[in-house]
């Protein structure tokens, strides 16, 4: 019998630890699958965050950190630094990226360091069971904005891609999502650019992925993927916010 | 053997680390270190080495934690406000066992304090600092060319242990000029680095990190730590004694103060007051046998510092009762002048002779 679908290569044969539904084990698997076709499992160093995602390293088999929470775009710049060969990635929550390592991930983009990162953005601190994060809805109800976030307490829900797309060391920004097929199968080549992006050192590159996080929005897995595309989306458009326009010539 | 050059603490502590072998710094500028960074911005490019001025020193000490993973030597330099910064980072560098040297020229505090010299971080260091059971081996030196000659060694040490080793001297040291001589080292034993993130070729794995969610594990994780505190204090207490053999009192002091206390000790003993020092150059691990025993004969001892109080709770555990331990601080970025320290000591043995 012809074998058409197998688990890639760089991931353990392991099952994760994620509510049924959560989006992080599917990106998981589309870093996993890029890192075998690229072929770079033997040069690659993830950096993984504070969040749900802290065991990334029982699940993708490459050399890993572990980091403290925001600080992986620091981390990953060190090891860079040292070795300019390895292909190195951080993968980091919107608690994460988005509000206490808000300064670490703009310098790493600022300073065109040649990273990646896969930023999940479900719009709620998942791990400690789901309190407001700078990526929460206008609305949106966690146990931090019980009546719904407001503008007036809290603030507005921070646009990472958009955010960081101005800056000139950014060559690849883009963001995705993982609630449908149609989507996942993007969210893999966007995944896949960015890593090729920092591979033919253009710069600093990131995929923020729009991902479900069903437990704590209190929604079946069915729910949740509908609310990505019916709440999340037309708050976060998706589509590439920047893109190498010389791919293969080197940035100044 | 090399040649002196004359050189600010600062200058030499950066040079030093140069020819240790050190290729990375990641940064941030503060009074009175930013010398060093200035230093290795121009060296290290030489060495086909790197420089990074980070974006805050908590940014750099993470650089440092990606950098220290690879088995490279890196250092960071800062002063108090941005070694607390830095705390919660070294933290994680000691849990996940990596190998880096921090240098802090402290300033007076709390808070932003001001940027003249003092010694007011010492409890920080000493004890830990950041959140969590850990040491980092904390060596003070009192002249340049002993900051060069710890700087190199620092390296070595924290090679050996797997540990961020800091170097803890003041705004004074820093910035005072005076000769030193780069005793190069041929080429350093560095233990085997298996556990190194360098892609994972040929090999399974390797993860760096601080993480254990079992308590049963966490706390093995910290009996190992503990194991490795307890090896550096048994091989890595350094002190120097002067004059203590004959001394009737024997002052206690580090760094600058300790340097200064030296100056006293020669008027007192023209005075015919015979004291003597003991001056701890490793804070952590600290040489509380050398106390004990300088305590049998002696009953008195002056605690010298620029804080208010804080090593004298170490000499206290160390004289344990046996001695009368007494204090003279200077705070605030002041410091003691060696007739201070006299008239300190006189009025001591007076009350007593
Ligand atoms: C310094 C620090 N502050 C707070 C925490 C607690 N903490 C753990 S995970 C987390 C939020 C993670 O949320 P996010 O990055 O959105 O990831 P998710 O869990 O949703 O995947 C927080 C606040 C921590 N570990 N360290
Ligand atoms: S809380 Fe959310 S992010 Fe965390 S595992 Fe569950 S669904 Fe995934």
């Amino acid at each position: 019998m012809k074998k058409i679908f197998e688990r890639p290569k760089s991931m353990y044969p392991v099952s994760t630890h994620y509510c049924p539904g959560c989006g992080h084990g599917i990106v998981h698997r589309l870093i996993a699958e890029v890192i075998d076709e690229l072929g770079i499992l033997e040069k690659t160093v993830g950096v993984a965050p504070v969040g749900c995602s802290v065991l990334l390293y029982n699940y993708i088999s490459c050399d890993m950190y572990e980091a403290a929470h925001g600080r992986a775009p620091a981390i990953a710049t060190g090891c860079k630094r040292v070795h300019p060969e390895l292909v190195v990635f951080t993968y980091q929550g919107d608690g994460d990226l988005a509000s206490i390592g808000t300064a670490e991930i703009i310098h790493a983009a600022a300073r065109g360091e040649k990273i990646t990162t896969i930023f999940i953005n479900n719009a709620i601190y998942g791990m400690t069971g789901g309190q407001m994060a700078p990526t929460t809805l206008i609305g949106q109800k966690t146990t931090t904005s019980p009546f719904g976030r407001t503008s007036e307490e809290a603030g507005y829900p921070l646009k990472v891609s958009e955010i960081l797309a101005t800056l000139d060391g950014a060559a690849y920004i883009a963001r995705v999502a993982v609630n449908d097929p149609k989507n996942i199968i993007r969210a893999k080549k966007a995944i896949k650019k960015a890593f090729e992006t920092q591979m033919k050192g253009l710069g600093f590159s990131l995929v923020e992925v729009l991902s479900q996080c069903p437990t704590p929005w209190r929604m079946s897995p069915r729910e949740a993927v509908k609310w990505v595309e019916e709440a999340m989306m037309p708050y976060y458009p998706l589509g590439e916010f920047k893109s190498p326009k010389e791919e293969g010539v080197r940035r100044e | 053997m090399g040649k002196k050059t004359l050189m600010t603490g600062n200058e030499a502590i950066a040079e030093a680390a140069v020819q240790a072998g050190c290729k990375y710094f990641f940064g941030y500028p503060i009074t009175p270190q930013s010398e060093i960074p200035e230093y290795l911005s121009r060296r290290l490019p030489e060495v086909g080495g790197c420089f990074l001025q980070a974006e805050s020193e908590i940014a750099s000490i993470y650089m440092v934690f990606g950098a220290a993973g690879t088995g490279t030597r890196v250092m960071t330099s800062s002063s108090s406000p941005g070694i607390s910064l830095m705390q919660e980072g070294i933290s994680y560098i000691a849990a996940a066992e990596l190998p880096c040297v921090i240098v802090n020229m402290m300033r007076g505090g709390p808070g932003l304090g001001g940027i003249q010299p003092s010694q007011s971080d010492y409890f920080q260091a000493t004890k830990g600092g950041g959140h969590g059971d850990y040491h980092v081996l904390v060596l003070a030196p009192s002249t340049v060319q002993e900051a060069a000659d710890l700087m190199m060694e620092a390296f070595d040490l924290a090679d050996k242990y797997r540990n961020p080793v800091m170097i803890l001297g003041d705004g004074c040291l820093g910035q005072m000029i005076e000769p030193v001589e780069f005793r190069r080292r041929s080429s350093t034993d560095r233990p085997a680095r298996d556990w190194t993130i360098t892609g994972a070729k040929g090999r399974p794995q390797n993860v760096v990190k601080s993480l254990y969610l079992k308590p049963e594990v966490l706390e093995q994780h910290n009996l190992g730590l503990q194991r490795k505190y307890q090896r550096m204090i048994k091989n890595e207490t350094r002190v120097e004694t002067y004059l203590t053999e004959d001394a009737e009192i024997v002052i206690v002091a580090f760094g600058m103060a300790a340097r200064i206390a030296k100056t006293a000790i020669t008027i007192l003993r023209e005075k015919d007051i015979k004291g003597g020092l003991v001056r701890p150059i490793s804070l952590f691990p600290f040489p509380y046998q050398t106390l004990e025993k300088v305590a049998e004969k002696v009953d008195k001892l002056l605690v010298v510092e620029m804080n208010l109080g804080q090593m004298i709770e170490d000499v206290k555990l160390g004289v344990c009762g046996k001695a009368e331990v007494h204090f003279y601080g200077r705070v605030g970025g002041m410091v003691p002048s060696y007739d201070e320290i006299v008239a300190e000591v006189e009025k001591i043995v007076k009350k007593r002779r």
